[in-house]
């Protein structure tokens, strides 16, 4: 079996999903614990540090790149898988099955994810943009993001626009985790309901934290 | 149990053959029992479009009770209707009351087309598993039963997994018309059995390169087929067909290619 | 068949509807039983029946008609061997063959209990079970070959249940004093058929067998009087196909569905089988119907099909009426001192595990005297009570609860049963709406397997060279009645574990025959046969249903031909029969077109047969003037009402031939007891 044949299979395509997710997911440790940071009360002495500490060594930035990849892996095969798995019924039912049968963000993940990726667009351009095009793509010198955040999130939409993000976010999660196991062959019952307990503990922190940065610093508890 | 008798409207999905188009007509029954089944519904149904001059409603059915897998209703939004773990056939109409609606429709999928009204074409089900549902054995060489002992925990999983009817009300469920279930309900019930080992990677390997070559989608997980199985069939086959696909698949040597 | 005719019985009925038969007085019919001691038999012809080298076996072409268990190993096991094979069933897959509902188990002669079993008690159980009329060297051979359809079914990783040391469990049934039945919980039929099935889609993975699904058998093909060929009608696009092959194995099943209720599912039919017969193939022993005891009573008229509830409950339950005629009650308010467990009480010995005849005519003869039960009265009680109260009181005693109160025992013995028998009561419980753990369930026999069939030598061959019968097709192996779980053990047996020698026996002589193109005038004539007959049914547009003509064609069955029969009854019913059929083709009402897919026009063509074949089960019911296992004529029983055989007048096969539009000819093949002397079946 070629690995082309592999990797675009139906079950292939899935490993590729569950794979990068989980990759994504490791990511998210990374970004939320840094992220919480912020509230060291130290004035951001503590966020500013770690950020300077990924923003300033090439093996982070290789790393990034390699993060990117995992992103657009992630985010272009979901959407094929998406339109080709909706091209298999040319004519739907009159009646759905609906929340009878599966739970309602299982069956929207590629909505969640398009919700999650717009989200992204926004967030990337608001930070991670201006940032490095201000390094000059390379080692230059970094932007105070902490300051930079104080200012995106005194604004009420762009806190709206985060929280909601974050939201989809964790329904993204509480399916995606459990499911990204389950494509890679967990198949003990045991393990199973233990790796879902997991997968939705770690879906509402890692949400909840993210989405207490805007508001944190909205409310002006930062 | 207090018997009671009732009218419906159904309102069922009518298509000459294949090629035709297709569309909901709607049909009032009278005076039917709580007792009757729900397919007995449909021969009174049909009993008086006969008698009508009309044509009768196509659906298929054979055994009646709830084994041969050949029932495939797609009733008010669930295949097989409003009880768990059953069949159309085995559905009463107990489970409805008098002025009810109901809607039938066939199993949707494209790689079910329909042949006539409430019939669909499940023959992608057997041409899956001439890619590798079987243990190759031919008739006459086996061992004596005994040689072989089986770990009960396992013999006892192979056959909940080999209880699967094939009927296809997960292909039906499913948003993205998978047959995952129906598929690793088979490499299940034979991978958990020493018999089922040597073939055990070309198997799944070949199965899946077969499923999707009929044209049903990947699976995402979200459970509804297993919410519907007649069978109650579990998803974690679908966990253990991706494990076996996987290390099937990265230990395949293409050095014949 | 030059025997001599003469009519023997020319009752007149109703004014001018006659009973034609005659009977053949001296036995034409050639079983080839080989020769040699009965436990050598099929070593022998094994060992001497002739060969097809594996470059001829590419150039023979076999038509399997059905897919159950024979049909399915047959086709598989002959494509193994490479022949060419192109296997036909009705339904849209060859998984959904009936042989998939049966539940309870498959026996064979194992002895892995170390409890006495051997091929030669397997044998002599079937023999008895069967009441002296089945041939023993056929039981013999399903006897001996009983043990590799346990090894070859494991092989294909068939999920037998298995002990916790990993061996494979056992488990009894009715009418034998050993535990040689395997079974996979309550699905061994579905079990058995999805490894059948599995290795016929091999097969045709592999290009040896070519499948037809949703085609219906509907005539034979006789060239040179050789089976040669079959039409049949592609259910979903109505055209007509003629399919050429040096032999044609009918796998087709049983024809219970004549009496419309019965166990079987829709679609089982005769049809196949009777255009076999039309062509030449005698039919054996029709009236021989099994009449299952427990199954799920009818609640009305609209009631299509019957449920059975697996022979393994009366291990546990007991049958009962009450003490009371028209008694109203429900099941658990009647006091204890008001019941009457009659199989108790009249059979002792064996008490509720009478053979399904004797146990089937108890609860009939119950219910006729007014003793029966629920809204219709034709019920009696199946009733776990007892069993649950014994097995909470042993679940207590097993947690060290000594004194345990009514509830706890209750709570235990309820967890046992749930276990053992939990897919039976729950599906009992989606039929009627009623609870077994709570009240008793509510049974009433039903038509279940017909032993009849198409009569078949030691080869499995009918009397048309080249035309074969397996399964429940035949007529050769249970007799008079069948044991529980012998139907799955004979349908692989011969699939296979005859076929494959006895069809090359056959086929060795007829690797000269070139394929005989479908343009012969044989298949010409008979697929113009077919069409005119179509034709003719959809050109009465008359005013009745095929349905309502199949109901009453079953309530005649029923009522004439059913549990008890009489001659006048019988008599009754053949002229009755005969005035539905005239009627039927006056006025039967069949929708849509020809050229399509049309379920009504399928079942008209299955009834019309039915409607023909009744009349002959009812003849053959009428000659046969004894009692003998699912064959009861009230006239000739024991003064306690048990069956009475004639073994002096009737210790034959009776083989009943087509005479074209002017009734029947009995042929009889004597049957020779060499092994196992024929006595009175008891068991009280």
């Amino acid at each position: 079996m070629k690995w082309s044949e592999i990797f675009t299979s139906s079950v292939g395509k899935k490993l590729v999903m569950g794979l990068t997710g989980l990759f994504l997911i490791s990511f998210l440790v990374v970004h939320v614990g840094i992220n919480a940071c912020i509230w060291a009360n130290d004035d951001g002495a503590m966020f500013n540090r770690a950020a300077h500490f990924m923003g300033s060594s090439y093996v982070i930035r290789i790393l990034e790149i390699g993060l990117m990849a995992g992103f657009l892996i992630h985010i272009i095969q979901g959407l094929v898988l998406e339109f080709q798995n909706r091209s298999k019924r040319t004519v739907g039912y009159q009646v759905n099955l609906g929340n009878r049968g599966s739970k309602w963000y299982s069956r929207s993940m590629g909505l969640l994810g398009t919700l999650i990726l717009l989200f992204l667009i926004i967030h990337l351009s608001q930070f991670w943009y201006p940032n490095r095009s201000h390094q000059g793509w390379l080692l230059g010198e970094e932007l105070n993001l902490f300051d930079r955040m104080k200012t995106t999130f005194s604004e009420l939409w762009v806190v709206i626009i985060y929280v909601l993000g974050c939201f989809s976010l964790c329904w993204h999660l509480v399916h995606g985790f459990q499911s990204a196991f389950r494509t890679l062959g967990v198949s003990n019952n045991r393990y199973l309901s233990m790796i879902n307990n997991i997968g939705i503990g770690f879906s509402v922190i890692v949400s909840l934290v993210f989405a207490m940065m805007p508001v944190s610093m909205y409310l002006g508890w930062v | 149990m207090e018997h009671y008798t009732m009218n419906l409207n159904l309102k069922v999905w009518k298509q000459k053959n294949a090629a035709s188009k297709g569309k909901f007509e709607t049909f009032e029954v009278k005076d039917i029992s709580s007792e009757m089944s729900f397919l007995e519904m449909f021969d009174v149904l049909n009993e008086r479009l006969i008698n009508e001059g009309k044509e009768p409603v196509a659906f298929d059915h054979d055994c009646r009770e709830g084994i041969c897998g050949m029932c495939s209703m797609y009733i008010n939004g669930r295949p097989h209707g409003p009880w768990h773990g059953t069949t159309t056939c085995q559905l009463h109409m107990r489970a409805f009351k008098d002025g009810d609606t109901i809607v039938v429709e066939p199993w949707r999928a494209n790689a079910f087309p329909v042949i006539k009204d409430l019939m669909v074409d499940r023959t992608a089900f057997d041409r899956i598993i001439q890619a590798g549902g079987y243990i190759s054995v031919n008739t006459g060489n086996a061992v004596d039963g005994n040689a072989i002992p089986i770990e009960k925990e396992h013999a006892d999983k192979s056959f909940a997994a080999a209880a699967c009817i094939g009927c296809g009300a997960c292909v039906a469920a499913c948003k993205n018309s998978s047959a995952m279930l129906f598929v690793s309900a088979k490499v299940s019930h034979l991978a958990l059995l020493p018999q089922g080992d040597p073939e055990r990677k070309t198997r799944v390997l070949n199965m899946v390169t077969q499923m999707d070559k009929e044209g049903f989608g990947a699976c995402t997980n979200t459970g509804a087929c297993e919410a519907v199985c007649p069978k109650e069939i579990s998803i974690a086959n679908i966990a253990r067909l991706n494990g076996e696909y996987t290390m099937a698949a990265l230990s395949a040597d293409n050095s014949h290619d | 068949m030059n025997g001599i005719n003469g009519k023997e019985d020319d009752c007149n009925n109703d004014g001018d509807i006659k009973i034609f038969f005659s009977i053949q007085l001296i036995m034409p019919l050639e079983s080839k039983n080989p020769s040699g001691p009965l436990d050598q038999k099929w070593t022998n012809y094994k060992g001497h029946c002739k060969l097809v080298n594996p470059a001829n076996k590419r150039k023979l072409e076999i038509i399997v008609v059905g897919t159950g268990l024979a049909g399915a190993s047959a086709a598989a096991s002959l494509g193994e061997l490479g022949y060419k094979v192109k296997s036909f069933c009705f339904q849209d897959s060859p998984r959904r063959a009936h042989s998939i509902a049966a539940q309870g188990g498959i026996n064979a002669a194992k002895n892995y209990q170390n409890d006495g079993d051997s091929v030669y008690r397997l044998f002599y159980d079937t023999i008895k079970g069967g009441d002296y009329r089945s041939r023993e060297s056929n039981v013999y051979r399903l006897a001996e070959v009983s043990a590799n359809i346990i090894d070859q079914c494991v092989a294909q990783g068939v999920p037998f249940a298995r002990e916790y040391g990993g061996l494979l469990s056992n488990r009894s049934f009715g009418g034998v004093q050993v535990q040689r039945t395997f079974y996979a919980a309550g699905q061994t039929g579905q079990q058995l058929l999805i490894g059948a099935y599995q290795a016929l889609e091999r097969q045709i993975a592999l290009g040896t067998v070519e499948m037809f699904s949703r085609h219906e058998m509907l005539d034979v093909v006789v060239i040179d009087g050789k089976a040669r060929g079959i039409i049949t009608r592609n259910l979903i696009t109505g055209e007509l196909e003629r399919h050429f092959g040096h032999a044609v194995l009918l796998c087709s099943g049983g024809y219970g569905n004549v009496f419309y209720l019965s166990t079987n599912a829709m679609g089982s039919n005769v049809t196949a089988a009777w255009k076999a017969h039309k062509r030449g193939a005698l039919f054996g022993n029709p009236c021989y119907t099994q009449i299952h005891p427990t199954c799920i009573p009818v609640t009305g008229d609209h009631q299509s099909k019957l449920t059975l509830m697996s022979e393994s409950l009366r291990n546990d339950g007991r049958i009962w009426v009450p003490k009371k005629q028209n008694d109203t009650r429900k099941g658990n308010e009647i006091p204890e001192d008001e019941r009457d467990y009659y199989l108790e009480r009249r059979y002792p010995a064996f008490g509720n595990l009478v053979p399904r005849d004797v146990a089937s005519r108890a609860a009939k003869e119950r219910c006729d005297a007014g003793y029966g039960v629920g809204t219709s009265k034709q019920a009696v009680f199946l009733d776990f009570s007892d069993a649950i109260n014994r097995y909470g009181k042993i679940e207590c005693s097993k947690l060290g609860n000594h004194n345990p109160t009514a509830e706890e025992i209750r709570h235990h013995g309820t967890e046992v049963i749930k276990e053992k028998y939990g897919n039976l009561f729950d599906m009992y419980e989606k039929i009627t709406g009623e609870n077994p753990y709570n009240v008793p369930m509510r049974i009433y026999p039903a038509v279940h397997y017909t032993m009849g069939g198409l009569w078949v030598d030691y080869e499995l061959m009918t009397n048309v060279p080249g035309l074969y019968a397996l399964g429940e097709c035949n007529f050769s192996d249970h007799g008079a009645n069948r044991l529980g779980a012998s139907a799955l053990m004979q349908g692989l047996a011969d699939g296979y574990f005859v076929i494959p020698y006895t069809l090359g026996n056959y086929l060795a002589d007829e690797i000269r025959t070139k394929e005989i193109p479908t343009t012969h005038p044989a298949f010409e004539g008979a697929e113009k046969g077919v069409a005119e007959r179509i034709s003719k049914l959809m050109n009465i547009k008359g005013n009745e249903t095929v349905e309502s003509f199949h109901k009453r064609l079953g309530k005649i069955m029923w009522d004439k031909c059913g549990m008890a029969r009489n001659a006048n009854g019988l008599k009754e019913a053949i002229a009755e029969i005969q005035k539905l059929r005239a009627e039927f083709w006056k006025n039967v009402r069949i929708p849509g077109d020809i050229k399509e897919m049309n379920p009504e026009l399928d079942k008209a063509n299955r009834v019309a047969d039915f409607l023909e074949l009744g009349e002959l089960i009812c003849m053959d019911a009428l000659q046969r003037e004894e009692s003998c296992g699912g064959h009861f004529r009230e006239e000739y029983q024991t003064p306690e009402g048990e069956a009475m055989r004639n073994d002096d007048r009737f210790m034959y096969v009776s083989a009943w031939e087509y005479q074209n539009g002017s009734g029947w000819e009995l042929h009889k093949e004597e049957l020779k007891y060499e092994e196992v002397k024929p006595v009175q079946r008891s068991y009280k």
